[in-house]
């Protein structure tokens, strides 16, 4: 197992309950965000990953319970002092028709800006370099809904790292693209991990999931069900557990992680033919 | 490196992005609204020349023009110039805040509240209320405020969404612009006819009374959207990502939107319904500008020419007194149309 850089943790939530009106979506929950590795939420449609993911990003308010961001109860702390600590990318952002790439990763800036001190060269300083680890440079000055999907990802990626955090939540960052821009968005991740970046993301694909994270907390209505390494976590049981799916584990080829082979009800060749453990 | 960005501006401790295009076009539209503003004021029962009136507005004209200018002439200019910049900024506030370019404080019912308020008071109270100047422009005021807040609270779930902010507005709305035709249709004849001339909106008759009230009022909701409008930028990205950069949306959102009624309420009640500028306004300056969003000041700029400048041509073009409203609706609607088409034939090539 990969050992946990566990110095300070900076970001958790202690006894959270949250809901909607009478439904309630996350039931008591306790979390601890490791430092400088990559987090993955995961868990069957409705489980409540979006919902943590909100919650410990202050986008919703829990009705019991506190989330640490810092050591601070994030509640307590200023929307611009949450702002200059953690990066937020939402599930569906809104880029206005014609915007160009450069002033929407500009918009980043804002928590460090106010209305007398709106552009700075320090500004300009670190939103070149946010377009340039995300590698969008060269698409500075097109207008965002002239790019593709991969690409515009890319840019909102850029936009919350020009945020100046080394925290980002990632709300599904590859939702809608296909798997060959999923990956390419998920290595710029990655990329950002090994700069030092801590993050915490959402993602629907369990394998992409287990490729990339560190930690991968599993979710199943509105609980924990297991927290840890890939390796540790994820086995035959715990999907069918957790997901309901019918999988094998077996070695990735590629990587050192597991690799989930779902099991339908077709397009299965009897057991004897199979070759695997 | 290939990236250049925008380059800052800094005065002192003071720093902005520099925008050459957009400083340029609200430059020549300031200038333009200045120019008609002078010609509308030049053009009467007889003409001053424009030196004259640039002379007089400086305070050095000769005695004669200062009393047609200053007296008579100025007041009509001065209420049409801020009516519009009213308009403008209202158009453009609502339109950013519902992230959608029909929400107009027409469509949402500010106007249409108000409307049936202001007929509502000539109607039924007769001649009581209507004979003092400060009642029908107060009266006018409350209603689209009060409309507007109806509206806002309707539209109300768990957060703003535009497409609801406008379907409710549009109900509301027809409710009121039933309610005034019902109430025109029950009054006296002569309070119909007094209403129907407050209703196709004009800049008649104006008094230094009234620019004063409307001019300051107006002035300070501005000054309240320039400062809070730094905070305006991000949420055109969503609120999620406006509050992921730190920006306490639903106050920010609450504050502008009702600076916004307030404008468009103040615009009303100065110079009844004028159709179309707060629709028309942002959206023509957006293009002008080529901004992905309405862009605040150079709106209210684009607001004050066109209401200036569709009363000058209804005084002085047109033949008999067309109501000021219908000229905006003719000279704007297809120049809108206009800078559209011209979008899709150049996406086309």
């Amino acid at each position: 197992m990969t050992a946990l850089r566990n110095d300070a943790t900076r970001l958790g939530a202690e006894g959270v309950t949250v809901g909607y009106a009478d439904r309630v979506v996350l039931d008591n929950l306790d979390v601890t965000i490791p430092t400088g590795v990559i987090t993955t939420v995961i868990g069957p449609n409705g489980c409540g990953k979006s919902t943590l993911l909100r919650t410990l990003s202050r986008l919703l308010k829990p009705r019991q319970g506190t989330v640490l961001l810092d050591g601070h109860d994030i509640a307590r702390l200023k929307t611009k002092d949450v702002a200059k600590r953690m990066g937020l990318l939402p599930q569906t952002p809104i880029a206005p028709e014609g915007l160009t790439v450069a002033d929407l990763v500009a918009r980043g800036r804002h928590p460090h800006q106010s209305w007398v001190r709106q552009w700075s060269s320090d500004d300009a300083d670190v939103v070149a370099k946010a377009l340039r680890m995300t590698g969008v440079s060269d698409l500075a000055h097109r207008p965002v809904d002239s790019l593709s999907g991969g690409q515009r990802q890319r840019v909102w990626i850029s936009m919350t790292l020009a945020q100046g955090t080394d925290l980002l939540l990632l709300d599904e960052p590859t939702t809608y693209l296909d798997l060959a821009h999923a990956i390419d968005v998920i290595d710029l991740v990655d990329d950002l991990h090994e700069g030092g970046c801590t993050i915490v993301m959402v993602l629907h694909d369990l394998n992409l999931a287990v490729r990339y994270s560190d930690n991968l907390i599993v979710m199943k209505s509105g609980s924990i069900v297991a927290q840890g390494h890939p390796s540790d976590v994820i086995t035959s049981e715990l999907l069918l557990d957790t997901f309901g799916l019918q999988a094998k584990v077996i070695d990735d080829p590629v990587s050192e992680r597991p690799l989930i082979v779902p099991i339908g009800r077709t397009h299965v060749v009897p057991k004897s033919d199979q070759g695997l453990g | 490196m290939s990236t250049q960005m925008h380059p800052g501006v800094r005065v002192g401790n003071w720093s902005w992005v520099w925008r050459p295009w957009i400083v340029l076009v609200t430059a020549v539209l300031a200038a333009l609204t200045f120019l008609v503003f002078c010609v509308s004021i030049s053009v009467g029962d007889f003409i001053i020349d424009l030196p004259a009136v640039i002379r007089t507005i400086f305070g050095q004209g000769e005695r004669v023009d200062e009393f047609v200018i200053m007296d008579l002439r100025m007041p009509r200019a001065l209420v049409g110039l801020i009516v519009g910049a009213a308009l403008g900024i209202s158009g453009a506030l609502t339109q950013s805040i519902a992230r959608n370019p029909l929400a107009s404080p027409d469509v949402l019912g500010i106007t249409g509240g108000a409307s049936a308020t202001a007929v509502f008071l000539v109607t039924v109270t007769s001649g009581a209320v209507v004979t003092s100047t400060v009642g029908l422009p107060a009266a006018a005021l409350t209603g689209g405020l009060l409309t507007g807040l109806l509206v806002y609270f309707l539209a109300w779930r768990r957060g703003i969404d535009g497409f609801r902010l406008i379907l409710i507005g549009i109900a509301v709305n027809a409710v009121m612009q039933a309610l005034t035709t019902w109430l025109l249709a029950l009054a006296d004849i002569r309070d119909v006819a007094r209403a129907q001339a407050w209703l196709v909106g004009s800049l008649d008759s104006r008094s230094w009374t009234e620019v004063w009230t409307t001019l300051w009022v107006t002035l300070a909701l501005i000054v309240i959207v320039l400062v809070t409008a730094f905070q305006l930028q991000p949420m055109h990205f969503g609120d999620d990502v406006a509050a992921g950069l730190g920006v306490r949306y639903s106050a920010v959102r609450a504050v502008l939107l009702l600076c916004a009624v307030l404008l468009a309420g103040v615009a009303v009640s100065a110079a009844g319904p004028v159709p179309f500028v707060a629709l028309v306004a942002p959206q023509i300056t957006m293009r002008l500008l080529r901004t992905p969003v309405p862009p605040l000041i150079a709106s209210g700029l684009f607001g004050a020419l066109l209401l200036i400048g569709s009363d000058l041509i209804a005084r002085s073009v047109l033949p008999n007194d067309l109501p000021v409203g219908v000229v905006t609706a003719i000279i704007g609607g297809p120049f809108l149309v206009y800078l559209l088409v011209r979008a899709n034939v150049k996406r086309a090539a």
